[in-house]
């Protein structure tokens, strides 16, 4: 396999990891405020249907990704309206959500399906497109990727270095010492969930106008994205960007499954389609794993050497939620 | 994340239960206005794809017995404050099980019916084990198990895969109708050769639904399963054993939703399927919230969206329309239950509050 | 800032946390608030710093009506409360902590709050890293890092709630003379405690409430008695119970020590006999929950053993000890003790249930004896949570099964009226004399002089040997839990 196709390669990993990346940016920044939302599944799926829709109703790229985030927002807003204000389990109205935004974009989408609407097309920006091994990498990819990348920098930056942003870890970490300083906590959670909705909501629209370009209804194997994402969430440790890392590495064991199929003749290609996802929600064990109790026990019990290797590695792979991630807030 | 059982009691619920009815139904008709379909006809549709003969009739129960057994087997993780999403890798593992000893009894001299009797409870073992999987990740990896369970569907669901197209493929070209159908003898007896309908089943769900009754209702593991649920601290402080009986629960509930894989392999399609879970998981799981996690009305409720599922299926030839219909009522139902369930609670606690 | 409270007055329900304090407080001072557990100094705080709203009453700052509507508003104001356990971020750094909250551009320039914080800090002799994690700080740093930030925030008085909890004495030295040098220059400090060393030393006045009223206030020199005196009087004088002739050691703690969130208990020893009562007295967050869990094996202890009836169970879980005859009521009745939802009957079939079905008819009975046995206002198809909290306490002691050896429990009467606690306490005596061994917790000092036949005194993680009850009084208890009289106890059972 020649470098320049495996740079093609890689280039398209980058793409392929865009719309992920919306999602699990959104997702943290949900979370960061102690909001879960587990309708992102669903939420993908119609967003990308609507998307679609709009896009071929108005011939207009922007609208489509607009709709995106509007619709991500809206569900999102009736998950924050059902678990904040009516104090309904965060974990049951996500998971119907996501059914149920499920079978809406099939439902929806059915006349829609197998026809062509524009499609995002690539932007190689001038005079850096050219760079040897960056230029084929970086910077000759559509816009939403772009964006992708400046989300990751944007998200990372209002996140810890902003005085919101600080006051945002501050909710997700202890709702009644941010009260205490002057948060209206609820009212906060109310418009990050929504935000991270309406982020969450744009990775639709990549995948329908641009990634797996098209609205092909149960076929369009969008299905099952949304629980990676969650995962990834997890296992981004609430970071921007290392939650980046994580979907860069799942994009890249999608694609890794596709160019190793030849060599692999004895595993199915479906098979190696879908191995990543279960490999990464697996490591959430890995990444919970240092916080168990007997694990603790069974750590004392080894000479201190290695004691302190294993402990050294298990805090780095751990990931602490938000403290008060699931849990409503009354002032008291 | 806290208890999903949190009941209302009796009074002004069926008020407002009536109300999300009515509000779903309305929501619907939108959504059917939106895709320019006329909703009457819809409805009717459903209604005759349903009901309309003896044949869809038939569906309708074939339908309604393996998410009558997730269900069951849901009310006793829910019953225990466990949010069970992998149901789904359980069904399918007991799906995989259950071909297992079929094609290993196959062309050999067993005879048939203790073939069949055995991959059965071959199907309850391996849901039972994949259910115990999740329950040792969450009681030993602390991981939740909303994503143990939905990281085991993935790898249940590979795992299928890659049986179908790969040790158990299909002579020549491996296909996405699955493994090679057993033969006749190894069929669960239907009501007739065209009917996937096997009277057998029928009575291991039903019989799934009145063991789970009785278990919750009238035995102390039940009793000591709602303390769990409920407050785990307290019951431990009771005297009951807090984290085996999360493992029992889990181990319960697979070995209900292998036994649904099962009947999927032996009854309905005789054979193993990529899809062969088809969602009665999570189906199932939204069936227990509409109930109110009450096996009473299970039965009722799981009825209804099997119906709803059945009927629909006429959709996409006869108006066009696809048939995830069934799925927008059935979601929208349990949401707006959801929604009045969390209004009649404000409403109370703030009549409480005004009155002390 | 002259801090002037008029008539402040809070009902919960039933209980009047505050019944009509007037308390007028200068510029520039100490003002101690001393007042036993349940005497209303948390709620009447709780109102000035912002949290909750007074029923009736006034707050005056320099002279001008306030209304203080939330925490946010009352640091506007210039009242800032350091509270026993910080409100901070523990998984956020030292600066961000300090930084939260503080209105200002988008992005905080991170260089001057840190120099701004690195002078203040200075400036008290205070080393804390800005850069630190605060989860890695002890509680004396957490609380200086809250003290600059309020500071930092502009407060002109502060309240400090029970602040020499589970700090160092270096770390305590410190604290005194930040807390002189800051009213020196001008802050009003609020310095609510039940240590009376500490009010003693640090105050230039004192005000005691008990039982929800201001009863008096003393300026120095302080006479530890009278203080004692008003705070936990009495007008009825206790009884004697007749001292038992003690039999076996049923519960045996061998230099058990304990590590709990805040404090270390180290080498406990003493013995709880069969018919014996021994009671656990001192302000809360002194020891006595860890120490009673311990006992129950909720709580293993890091060194020492337990035994229960000459058995070693150290190590061992709750039903273990269970097995053997131990009981363990917790003070949180529906929290963890009872299962909210769930039914009276429910709970006697879950404790004495036996096979495979419940006999409902049977439960049914045993549900109806019990209850009219315990006296217990409630029907058995009745849910737990609609008891009140006197029949959730004998619901408690009516689950308890047949013949225990020891009975732990934690505030076994709080909250209850006199009828239940004389109800509860004959019941309790019962088993006494049938030769259970009693070990219970109580902030209430008659209950602990009436019914215990010898107590553990506790304070900050320091336990006293078990003192015979009748050889105390109201005033040396009072003094013990407070902190004064430790040094002629002769050997304590803990350090």
């Amino acid at each position: 396999m020649s470098f320049q196709v495996v740079l093609v390669g890689l280039a398209g990993v980058l793409a392929a990891a865009a719309p992920i990346i919306f999602g699990v940016i959104g997702e943290t920044v949900s979370e960061r405020a102690g909001v879960t939302n587990l309708s992102m599944n669903g939420k993908i799926l119609l967003a990308a249907m609507g998307g679609f829709a709009v896009a071929l109703a108005t011939k207009s790229l922007v609208c489509g990704f607009l709709a995106g985030a509007v619709i991500g927002g809206l569900v999102a807003l009736l998950l924050a309206f059902a678990s904040i204000t009516l104090r309904q389990s965060q974990v049951a109205v996500g998971f119907v959500l996501t059914l149920l935004c499920r079978d809406l974009a099939y439902f929806l989408g059915n006349p829609i399906m197998g026809a062509t609407a524009p499609r995002l097309s690539n932007l190689p920006l001038p005079g850096l497109s050219d760079i040897p091994v960056l230029g084929v990498l970086l910077f000759r990819q559509d816009v939403m990727t772009y964006l992708s990348l400046l989300l990751i920098v944007a998200a990372w930056l209002y996140i810890f270095r902003t005085r919101p942003g600080l006051m945002l870890r501050g909710i997700g970490e202890r709702p009644s010492a941010a009260y205490v300083r002057g948060a209206a906590v609820n009212r906060l959670r109310y418009v990050y969930t929504v935000a991270g909705g309406a982020i969450a909501g744009i990775a639709g629209p990549i995948y329908s106008l641009s990634v797996k370009a098209g609205w092909k209804g149960t076929i369009s194997g969008l299905d099952g994205m949304g629980w990676i994402v969650l995962a990834i969430t997890i296992f981004g440790g609430w970071n921007p960007f290392r939650a980046a890392f994580g979907a860069y590495l799942f994009a890249l064991l999608q694609w890794l499954g596709l160019v190793l199929q030849p060599a692999l003749p004895g595993v199915p290609s479906q098979v190696l389609q879908v191995a990543p996802f279960p490999l990464m929600i697996l490591t959430l064990l890995f990444v919970n794993i240092g916080n168990a109790e007997w694990v603790e026990r069974s750590l004392s019990r080894l000479p201190e050497p290695i004691r302190r290797r294993v402990a050294r590695a298990l805090r780095a792979l751990n990931a602490t939620p938000p403290a008060a991630l699931g849990t409503p807030f009354e002032k008291e | 994340m806290s208890d999903p059982r949190r009941r209302l009691p009796r009074a002004s619920t069926t008020l407002l239960q009536l109300a999300a009815i009515v509000l779903a139904i309305l929501l619907t008709t939108l959504v059917l206005l939106a895709a320019n379909a006329p909703p009457v006809a819809a409805y009717l549709n459903i209604l005759l794809g349903a009901v309309g003969s003896w044949n869809v009739a038939a569906n309708v129960v074939v339908s309604w017995v393996p998410l009558l057994l997730a269900t069951a087997g849901l009310l006793v993780t829910f019953t225990a404050g466990l949010w069970n999403i992998g149901i789904e890798g359980q069904i399918t593992l007991g799906a995989v099980f259950t071909t297992w000893i079929l094609r290993a009894a196959q062309g050999t001299s067993v005879d048939p019916d203790l073939a069949i009797a055995l991959s059965i409870l071959a199907g309850m073992a391996g849901g039972a084990l994949w259910a115990l999987l999740a329950g040792a990740l969450k009681t030993f990896g602390g991981v939740n198990e909303i994503f143990g369970g939905l990281g085991l569907n993935f790898v249940a669901s590979a795992l299928n895969l890659w049986l179908i197209f790969g040790p158990w493929k299909r002579p020549g070209v491996a296909s996405m109708s699955g493994t090679v159908p057993f033969v006749k003898e190894l069929w669960l007896p239907t009501l007739s050769a065209q009917s996937r309908l096997a009277p057998a089943a029928v009575a291991l769900a039903l019989a799934a639904v009145v063991i789970v009754y009785v278990l919750l209702q009238g035995t102390h593991f039940g009793l000591r399963l709602k303390a769990v649920g409920k407050n785990s601290s307290a019951a431990y402080l009771l005297g009951v054993p807090t984290w085996q009986h999360m493992m029992i629960s889990f181990a319960l509930c697979g070995v209900f939703a292998g036994l649904a894989g099962a009947v999927q392999v032996t009854a309905v399609y005789h054979r193993l399927i990529p899809s062969i879970s088809s969602g009665y998981g999570y189906l199932g799981l939204m069936v227990a919230m509409l109930a109110g996690f009450r096996a009473a009305l299970a039965a009722v409720v799981a009825l209804f969206f099997a119906a709803l599922n059945v009927g629909s299926i006429q959709l996409p030839i006869v108006l066009k329309q696809d048939s995830s219909l069934a799925g927008v009522l059935q979601g929208t139902l349990v949401l707006f239950v959801l929604l009045a369930q969390g209004v009649r609670q404000r409403l109370s606690s703030r009549t409480s509050r005004r009155a002390s | 800032m002259q801090i002037e409270l008029r008539e402040i007055r809070k009902t919960f329900g039933p209980v009047r946390a505050n019944d009509g304090i007037t308390l007028s407080v200068p510029g520039a001072s100490i003002q101690g608030i001393l007042g036993e557990n349940g005497a209303g100094k948390s709620t009447l705080m709780k109102i000035l710093s912002g949290f909750i709203r007074p029923d009736s009453g006034a707050i005056l700052l320099d002279g001008r009506a306030a209304t203080i509507r939330s925490p946010a508003d009352a640091i506007r104001q210039g009242i800032g409360m350091l509270h026993q356990d910080p409100l901070d971020f523990p998984p956020l750094k030292v600066l961000d902590n300090f930084i939260l909250g503080r209105s200002g551009s988008l992005f905080p320039d991170r260089r001057r709050a840190a120099r701004e914080f690195r002078d203040l800090a200075a400036s008290f002799d205070f080393g804390i890293d800005p850069d630190a994690w605060v989860n890695g700080l002890t509680v004396g740093e957490r609380q200086q890092l809250e003290i600059l930030r309020l500071l930092w925030f502009g407060a002109r008085a502060l309240i400090l709630d029970e602040p020499t909890t589970g700090i160092s004495q270096p770390q305590k030295e410190k604290l005194f003379a930040t807390l002189r040098r800051l009213a020196a220059q001008g802050m009003t400090i609020l310095f609510v405690s039940h240590k009376l060393e500490d009010v003693e030393l640090l105050c230039s006045s004192v005000a005691v409430l008990r039982q929800g009223a201001l009863v008096g206030t003393a300026r120095p020199p302080y006479e530890t008695a009278s203080l004692v005196r008003m705070m936990f009087e009495r007008e009825v004088a206790p009884s004697r119970r007749v001292p038992p002739s003690p039999g076996a050691p049923i519960l045996s703690l061998q230099g058990v020590s304990l590590e709990a969130l805040r404090l270390q208990i180290s080498d406990v020893s003493f013995d709880a006999r069969a018919g014996e009562v021994i009671g656990l007295a001192g302000m809360e967050g002194s020891g006595q929950s860890v120490l009673l869990s311990a006992c129950a094996g909720l709580v293993h202890p890091v060194a020492g053993r337990v035994l229960v009836k000459k058995r070693d169970l150290t190590g061992q879980s709750y039903h273990a000890f269970m097995r053997d005859g131990v009981a363990y009521l917790p003070a949180a009745r529906l929290e963890q003790g009872l299962v909210g939802g769930l039914s009276l009957s429910d709970h006697f079939v879950l404790s004495e249930g036996r096979g495979l079905f419940i006999d409902r008819k049977g439960a049914g009975d045993l549900a109806a004896d019990r209850i009219c046995t315990y006296n217990i206002k409630g029907s058995p198809s009745n849910t737990v949570e609609s008891l009140s909290g006197g029949n959730q306490q004998r619901m408690l002691l009516a689950l308890l099964k047949r013949s225990l050896s020891l009975i732990l429990l934690e505030h076994p009467t709080r909250g209850l009226d006199i009828e239940s606690t004389l109800y509860i306490w004959s019941r309790l005596q019962e088993r006494c004399a049938q030769g259970a061994s009693i070990v219970f917790i109580s902030a209430d000092l008659d209950e602990v002089l009436q019914f215990s036949d010898r107590v553990l005194v506790f304070f900050a993680g320091r336990v006293s040997p078990p003192l015979p009850a009748d050889q105390l009084t109201v005033e040396s208890l009072g003094g013990l839990i407070g902190g004064k009289g430790w040094e002629t106890l002769g050997k304590a059972a803990g350090a």
